[in-house]
């Protein structure tokens, strides 16, 4: 029978649509399941998890001391050139000569956030930060010296 | 080599499909062949997003490679990476502790879900219904917010490493994922009601692309494409890596090899993911999340290769090792560059509106096809 059989398709096919279009009306009217996100006027509370690979930094104590070495494990775990330790050696007062860093220079232009170099770090000296909002209108910006000017190293980190 | 715009001698149409094209997810270029509304030829033009990524692989170290290749398949990065990282362990012989196996595993399944959401959303957009995507994204989100607490990024993750995973799972971890897993079981009616059970959907999608079992052999064809036709080839199931042997899971295969089989088979593939992420969630067995490796990995000399199933079907990294740190030619046999070599066989004597359900139904990642 071809003509019931026609029939009930054409049944079956308004069906189907209501059933879609239900779902649409159930969201139209909940207006609490919408889950979006008002970025960036929700910077404020804008909550990033601490594991979030943002950028590489490296931290400071209030008397700006860090914990680089400067062994230079970082930079060879990179597979991107991103890290380039540049290093000095300092004269202590008994007159010895102890190698230290003059600047952890940091590419972020060329970074991908893998985190082999935080992984690397045997002294922990470097961390991933959440910032995100990297973008700024001159290149040179994006290249850093992790380390603050006249920093020294933390004692008792070898 | 054909013109790449004009009529042929014959009098057919040569219409140009990309680089720049919604339907396409990516820049391929599809150069078609068309009589009147018949699909006679179709070329695709590859390269526009090669970035040599086996070469790349060759100046890197052992540990360096693992993350590139996040780049290749993106929506299952996690996969990409576990594959490298399985090829290493082979060549040195690394036992991986049983927790992060069955971390790894974890994630390897969450991406699956992941993809297939995206998938779903983005091959009912190309049907031309925009809401399904909205709706899959707020599942595929919850999933990312596990990413980003566990591995600190939200696509390119580079969390597998060679002996292991780089980190512990976050102590919400476990929390996130039951939150996930219940509101996956409170939504997953609307896939159906909105898209599976849609007669223009049903309609554009029955009897359009076949794919026969013996094409897809032919082909090379892997993955939910392959399943589609009702050819068994689940690298999980034919040769089970980490602890997929001892999970309990179907291979889900439809026969029909048309568009809505494959398309099936991805939504069965979802439940069986989520299944098998609740075998585990509870019982992540204690210990060490990493092997202890060397400082410097180096690979005996000689070959090694090993596959594992993506979202998209199967991956096998390939590498050649001379003893050195860094390995001597690396070959990925990327999935998406077989599925789409099928495109121009199943797309023959169609229509050029069926394509973009073929294209869509085939889930193609470009960066996958040209590394």
């Amino acid at each position: 029978m071809f003509i019931v059989k026609y029939i009930q398709e054409v049944f079956g096919a308004v069906k189907s649509l209501a059933i879609g279009m239900r779902r649409t009306l159930y969201y139209f009217t909940h207006h609490k399941e919408i889950i979006t996100e008002q970025y960036p006027d929700n910077r404020d509370t804008l909550h990033l998890p601490e594991r979030f690979k943002g950028e590489v930094v490296m931290p400071h104590d209030e008397k700006n001391e860090h914990r680089c070495t400067g062994c230079t494990a970082c930079e060879l775990a990179c597979p991107n050139g991103t890290i380039k330790v540049v290093t000095k050696f300092d004269i202590s007062p008994e007159g010895k000569k102890k190698k230290a860093i003059d600047k952890l220079v940091y590419h972020l232009e060329l970074c991908t956030m893998c985190n082999l170099c935080v992984v690397a770090c045997p002294s922990d000296a470097i961390i991933m930060a959440q910032t995100f909002e990297h973008s700024v209108y001159d290149r040179n910006l994006l290249t850093k010296i992790l380390n603050n000017p006249d920093s020294k190293i933390m004692d008792g980190v070898e | 080599m054909i013109e790449e715009i004009g009529t042929t001698p014959e009098g057919e149409l040569i219409i140009n499909v990309g680089p720049q094209h919604p339907s396409t997810h990516g820049v391929l270029h599809l150069v078609i062949t068309l009589s009147g509304e018949t699909i006679r030829k179709v070329e695709p033009h590859l390269g526009y997003i090669h970035r040599s990524i086996e070469k790349m692989c060759e100046s890197l170290t052992y540990r360096q490679f693992i993350y590139v290749t996040s780049r290749m398949d993106y929506l299952s990065a996690h996969i990409n990476n576990h594959a490298c990282a399985l090829v290493v362990e082979k060549g040195l012989q690394i036992e991986v502790p049983a927790r992060a196996q069955v971390i790894r595993v974890l994630m390897d399944e969450l991406t699956r879900v992941a993809s297939h959401e995206l998938w779903w959303g983005s091959m009912a957009m190309d049907l031309g219904a925009f809401t399904p995507f909205f709706h899959a994204f707020r599942e595929r989100e919850s999933i990312n917010e596990i990413m980003e607490e566990t591995c600190g990024a939200r696509l390119t993750m580079n969390y597998m490493v060679p002996g292991g995973v780089v980190q512990d799972i976050h102590p919400n971890f476990q929390k996130k994922v039951k939150a996930f897993l219940q509101l996956y079981k409170l939504k997953i009616h609307e896939y159906d009601e909105l898209v599976t059970g849609n007669i223009i959907f049903q309609n554009r999608m029955k009897g359009v692309g076949i794919i026969k079992p013996e094409d897809a052999l032919s082909y090379g064809v892997t993955g939910p494409a392959a399943r589609g036709s009702g050819l068994s080839c689940d690298v999980r199931k034919i040769y089970p890596y980490e602890i997929y042997d001892k999970l309990d899971f179907e291979e889900v295969l439809e026969t029909a090899g048309d568009s809505f089989a494959r398309y099936m088979v991805r939504i069965r593939e979802m439940q069986q993911s989520i299944r098998i992420i609740e075998q585990l969630i509870d019982n992540i067995p204690e210990g060490d999340f990493q092997a202890k490796t060397k400082a410097v990995l180096k690979l005996p000399k000689g070959d090694y290769y090993t596959r594992v199933e993506t979202a998209r079907g199967e991956l096998g990294v390939y590498i050649v090792s001379e003893g050195g740190t860094t390995p001597y030619r690396i070959k990925f046999r990327s999935p998406g560059f077989s599925n789409l070599s099928i495109l121009d066989h199943i797309a023959r004597g169609s229509k050029l509106g069926d394509l973009v359900a073929m294209m869509g139904t085939l889930d193609l990642v470009i960066p996958d096809i040209d590394r």
